[in-house]
């Protein structure tokens, strides 16, 4: 048993003890779901878009995968000021395993979630292409997981008070989120915006889940691809980087 | 010497350890203890200066040093969402600890500190008193040269007390780690070190047995010896975010 798995292994057995927590975290997208998803599908629908149930249902899974993974900061910022980080500090590992470990087990965490999300989108009518079409989605979903717990980490490493990370979720998570076209299509978007959500990486992991999902994308599930890989490695780079300069 | 900013934490703190011996270092809150042995455990780097254990540069050799020490910080370190037996099978696998050896061992100790029948429990259903003994047990598993012991009785009992030391004593005795301990009980210090060191004001003031210390300062107790070594005013700790953040979460314990 190496020390990647079994601090993946700690992440993943946390989260499924915690029935609070698969409970809390649905709520937030089932709220987006509900009033958003049935409140503006008419108007939607009469601007000849199709169904904004299947538009939005890959923004929301986006969305639990974002969130769930940037919290798993949080976790790091409570283990550095309460306990176990130390542990982990002090062990003749290299901090990158550790990182590495932490990193996965947010990133698998915040796919079961999505996967939860994905059922109750499937109870609410959302109907992917294909199962294929789905096991595809879920590699993309895998990779904006990796993509954001590595951010996680790198911001979790950085900060030392919680306070911090409620200024990261306001200033930083929520734009990922409004930024990235999980609520609206990309086209014909004003100048200004465009840019924004190209900026955004989530932009890319949802239009990828939604060009493998449903057949809608933008930007093309290569390019998609490719997008999430290079910030992908970008960001573990930066995690391993902040991880290893950790001082408690 | 180690600063935060223009903060000197400690400065000129020289003093060396024995192999084998319990060694106590004692001092008033904020006198620069837990930066010393955060730096002598790797987690700090001292901003200036050299440390060395067991000929080892904690600095430059950071691994090699992690695998010949163990360590209970002031602060727990338990993941309290995991069982004991998790906390402590984890801690075999940071510390390359093969699994059959950390299994023997792992029953070995959870039975010494008398926590065998509680092993599958969560971590947070634990009292502080056997949190502690868990500390320790855990940071014994990879059979560590050095351990290091910072305050580790802090919120126990007298009967907990009673029996960690005896343990950690009787562990010293027989495997011969070398024992490194903080505790503002005074009498601790007197009861299990060999020697001691006061530190004060971030320097070492005294250095010495018990009962040289006692005869230093013309004292009939270690507590009168430290006293009068640093004084008798209450010293203030600045009141970090660190602190703010566990008063949260006491609060959201209770």
């Amino acid at each position: 048993m190496n020390v990647v798995y079994v601090l993946w292994l700690r992440e993943v057995k946390k989260y499924l003890r915690s029935r609070a927590q698969i409970i809390a975290s649905i709520g937030q997208p089932l709220m987006y779901l509900a009033v958003l998803g049935f409140g503006l599908g008419p108007i939607f629908r009469k601007a000849g878009q199709g169904s904004y149930l299947q538009f939005m249902a890959p923004g929301v899974i986006g969305m639990t995968v974002l969130f769930t993974a940037m919290f798993s900061g949080i976790a790091m910022l409570w283990d550095r000021q309460f306990g176990f980080l130390k542990e982990t500090l002090v062990a003749p590992v290299p901090r990158v395993q550790v990182m590495l470990g932490r990193t996965l087990g947010g990133a698998t965490v915040a796919v079961i979630q999505g996967t939860i999300i994905f059922v109750v989108t499937l109870i609410v009518g959302f109907r992917p292409a294909s199962v294929l079409a789905v096991v595809i989605a879920f590699l993309l979903i895998a990779l904006i997981a990796i993509v954001f717990a590595a951010l996680a980490t790198a911001i979790g490493s950085s900060i030392k008070e919680m306070q911090g990370f409620q200024m990261v979720m306001n200033f930083l998570v929520m734009p990922l989120w409004f930024l990235s076209g999980a609520l609206y299509p990309l086209a014909g978007l004003p100048f200004a915006l465009a840019v924004l959500t190209r900026v955004d990486p989530l932009t890319y992991g949802i239009d990828g889940v939604r060009g493998t999902m449903i057949g809608a994308t933008h930007f093309g599930v290569g390019f998609d691809v490719l997008v999430l890989l290079a910030v992908g490695v970008l960001f573990v780079i930066a995690g391993a980087w902040r991880f290893s300069k950790i001082e408690v | 010497m180690r600063t935060y900013g223009t903060v000197t934490a400690v400065n000129d703190v020289t003093f060396d350890v024995r192999r084998g011996e319990t060694f106590a270092f004692l001092g008033p809150n904020g006198a620069g203890k837990t930066t010393t042995i955060k730096m002598l455990t790797t987690v700090l780097q001292p901003t200036s200066g050299t440390l060395e254990l067991d000929g080892l540069n904690p600095v430059s050799q950071a691994t090699e040093v992690r695998k010949r020490f163990g360590v209970v910080f002031q602060d727990p370190s338990l993941d309290s969402e995991l069982t004991a037996w998790e906390n402590i099978d984890i801690h075999g696998v940071l510390y390359h600890v093969p699994r059959k050896v950390r299994h023997e061992r792992g029953e070995t100790l959870l039975k010494l500190f008398e926590l065998w029948d509680r092993r599958k429990d969560l971590v947070k259903t634990f009292s502080g008193g056997m949190r502690r003994r868990l500390e320790i047990a855990r940071g014994l598993l990879h059979t560590p040269q050095v351990l290091f012991l910072d305050e580790p009785t802090q919120g126990l009992d007298p009967q907990s007390r009673n029996q960690m030391w005896t343990i950690v004593k009787n562990l010293n005795q027989t495997e011969g780690v070398t024992v490194f301990l903080t505790t503002h009980y005074m009498d601790e210090a007197d009861r299990v070190a060999d020697r001691i060191a006061i530190i004060d004001h971030g320097k070492i003031v005294a250095t010495g047995s018990s009962a040289e210390l006692k005869q230093q300062t013309g004292t009939d107790s270690l507590e009168a010896a430290f006293l009068k070594l640093t004084g008798t005013s209450i010293r203030e700790e600045e009141f970090s975010a660190q602190d703010r953040i566990r008063q949260i979460s006491r609060v959201w314990r209770r």
